[in-house]
């Protein structure tokens, strides 16, 4: 069960949308045949904006991440970065954090391999990580503060820091749009914490930045655009105007109970975990 | 101590019967890395078993001596790309459809051997390995295939290790990951092809699996793992055949017991330094 507050007050609106980092264009997908699991998503996501995209259980969060990033076979419409189709080749590439649960953590390679990972696109067919990428792969590990732990494997590491390597991975892409699944479940508040000031400086070099979370309550004070999903998107904006009680109802459906009172309102979930 | 060691070498079929193990014995492991990595180890065992309706349909056209080889690869590849479909999602389960697959296979190609005569024999060289009747040109096949195979991965090495750490990962890199997945299931199918006549199909699960299991014990760096696993594959192999031979006990069978001593031993280890 989840608390929350809501404030009443509204945050200031966001910018005119000048620059479209990420559009995603009527996306649905399936798994199978007549299982849907997303029905005409729309939305964009300004330069260096950060959302965070909300809604229960199998609303299909972690597969939107799968169907922007190209890897659902059965989807249909489009998803444009900086314009770019990603069914085209010269699509700039997206950083991807995976859910805690999706990594095998026990597979046995450094914390520098994992960031090298994120420089197999740059480097090309038939070529091995050289001096350059490696620079590269430092630097990153220096902006989340783990280039002390390079040479660990990456089981020995914490859940936060797991969180940050991934980051640097996604850093030494050189990739501008960011999506992380679930960052925080399964980290503590001070591993939260550190992870929030790495997106905040990401922000203040434009990094564009799109997570999904089942806490309302991080998301509500954290974040000043959520997405409500559940299977199509409910409700896109700022916190107070998203997390009404009734489009809270629709993505929810009864799980949820609210309560006014006075200046914020109080919403409990029975809906709290991956 | 030399003469243990070099008495067996005065039979040629002992020489290339060494010959053989080495080779399958670090195809096997390297390969055999990624396939206990990506947690396809049912995959494995399954497409060694589905083989043999194509060692079946091979053997009643030229007998023990026909292209039996040709005849796995064209079963392996197919049931490969096949099985690559079939676990592409859908109603059944990954597992659930292997197994349908393979057990059908096998049963076609347990009832193609059993027209012929001497099937018994033959279908017990298919199953077990037969590897004191290995020739020069099956050792060649083996040289070029597990040549081949090595190559591929060093080649494409730090595309498979992507896709098979985190495959979101691979597709927001753009990699053409299904293509490079069905890639690694064609190499399990090749190398379960050219180590059949050495291990043979019931066996050949435990040349994939065990020693890169043992390796994966016994460190946290993938490229050593894969060299552990690859001497600990070859050794297996070398010890396994002095001891078939000493003790005369089938090849196959003594093979994959010192590989499952390696690994018991790595696990040992390993439940030690954990506690």
């Amino acid at each position: 069960m989840t608390l929350l507050q809501t404030p009443t007050l509204s945050l200031p609106s966001r910018p005119a949308p000048d620059c479209a980092a990420l559009a995603l264009v009527n996306l649905s997908a399936e798994y199978g045949k007549s299982r849907p699991v997303l029905e005409q998503v729309s939305f964009v996501v300004e330069c260096g904006e950060r959302a965070a995209i909300v809604g229960p259980n199998g609303a299909g969060k972690s597969t939107l991440f799968q169907v922007i990033v190209g890897l659902l076979p059965h989807a249909t419409g489009d998803v444009l970065v900086h314009g770019h189709s990603h069914h085209a080749g010269d699509c700039p590439s997206i950083g991807y954090v995976p859910q805690r649960e999706a990594v095998n953590w026990n597979f046995p390679v450094s914390v520098m391999d994992v960031v090298l990972m994120g420089r197999v696109k740059e480097l090309g067919w038939l070529r091995w990580p050289g001096a350059a990428d490696r620079k590269a792969a430092h630097s990153a590990l220096e902006q989340v503060g783990l280039e002390a732990l390079a040479a660990r494997p990456i089981s020995d590491l914490s859940g936060g820091q797991q969180q940050r390597v991934f980051i640097a991975r996604a850093l030494a892409q050189q990739a501008d749009v960011l999506l992380l699944d679930e960052p925080f479940s399964g980290v503590d508040v001070e591993a939260q914490a550190s992870i929030f000031d790495i997106l905040d400086h990401l922000q203040t070099q434009n990094v564009t930045v799109l997570i999904s979370t089942h806490d309302l309550q991080m998301a509500t004070t954290r974040f000043d655009r959520l997405i409500l999903l559940n299977r199509r998107v409910i409700a896109d904006g700022p916190a107070d105007s998203v997390l009404t009680p009734e489009r809270l109802a629709a993505a929810y459906g009864g799980r949820l109970t609210f309560w006014r009172d006075g200046e914020a309102v109080t919403v409990s979930a029975d809906d709290c975990c991956p | 101590m030399l003469t243990f060691l070099l008495a067996p070498l005065q039979y040629t079929f002992m020489v290339r019967g060494l010959a053989a193990v080495v080779m399958v014995g670090l195809v096997c492991a390297v390969v055999g890395s990624f396939v206990v990595l990506r947690g396809m180890a049912f995959f494995g065992d399954a497409l060694a078993h589905a083989i043999l309706p194509g060692v079946g349909v091979a053997y009643l056209v030229g007998g023990a001596s026909g292209p039996l080889f040709w005849g796995a690869l064209g079963a392996a590849i197919l049931t490969a790309l096949g099985i690559g479909a079939v676990t592409r999602g859908g109603r059944l389960r990954e597992d659930t459809a292997i197994g349908v697959v393979f057990a059908g296979m096998f049963a076609l190609g347990v009832a193609l051997i059993s027209t012929a005569r001497s099937y018994t024999a033959d279908l017990a060289h298919i199953l077990f390995g037969n590897i004191l009747a290995i020739t020069n040109n099956d050792l060649l096949l083996i040289a070029l295939f597990g040549g081949a195979i090595l190559l591929v991965i060093a080649a494409l090495y730090k595309e498979f290790v992507v896709i098979s750490f985190d495959p979101v990962h691979a597709a927001s890199l753009r990699l053409p990951v299904e293509p490079l997945r069905y890639l690694l299931l064609v190499l399990v199918a090749v190398t379960v092809v050219v180590s059949l006549q050495t291990i043979g199909a019931g066996l050949m699960t435990a040349m994939l699996i065990t020693p890169a299991a043992a390796a994966h014990l016994l460190t946290k760096r993938l490229g050593h793992m894969i060299s552990l696993a690859a001497f600990i594959g070859a050794g297996a192999g070398v010890i396994g055949l002095y001891l078939s031979y000493y003790v005369a006990i089938a090849s196959g069978a003594a093979i994959v017991l010192v590989a499952t001593a390696g690994f018991g031993g790595a696990w040992l280890w390993h439940t030690v330094k954990q506690s």
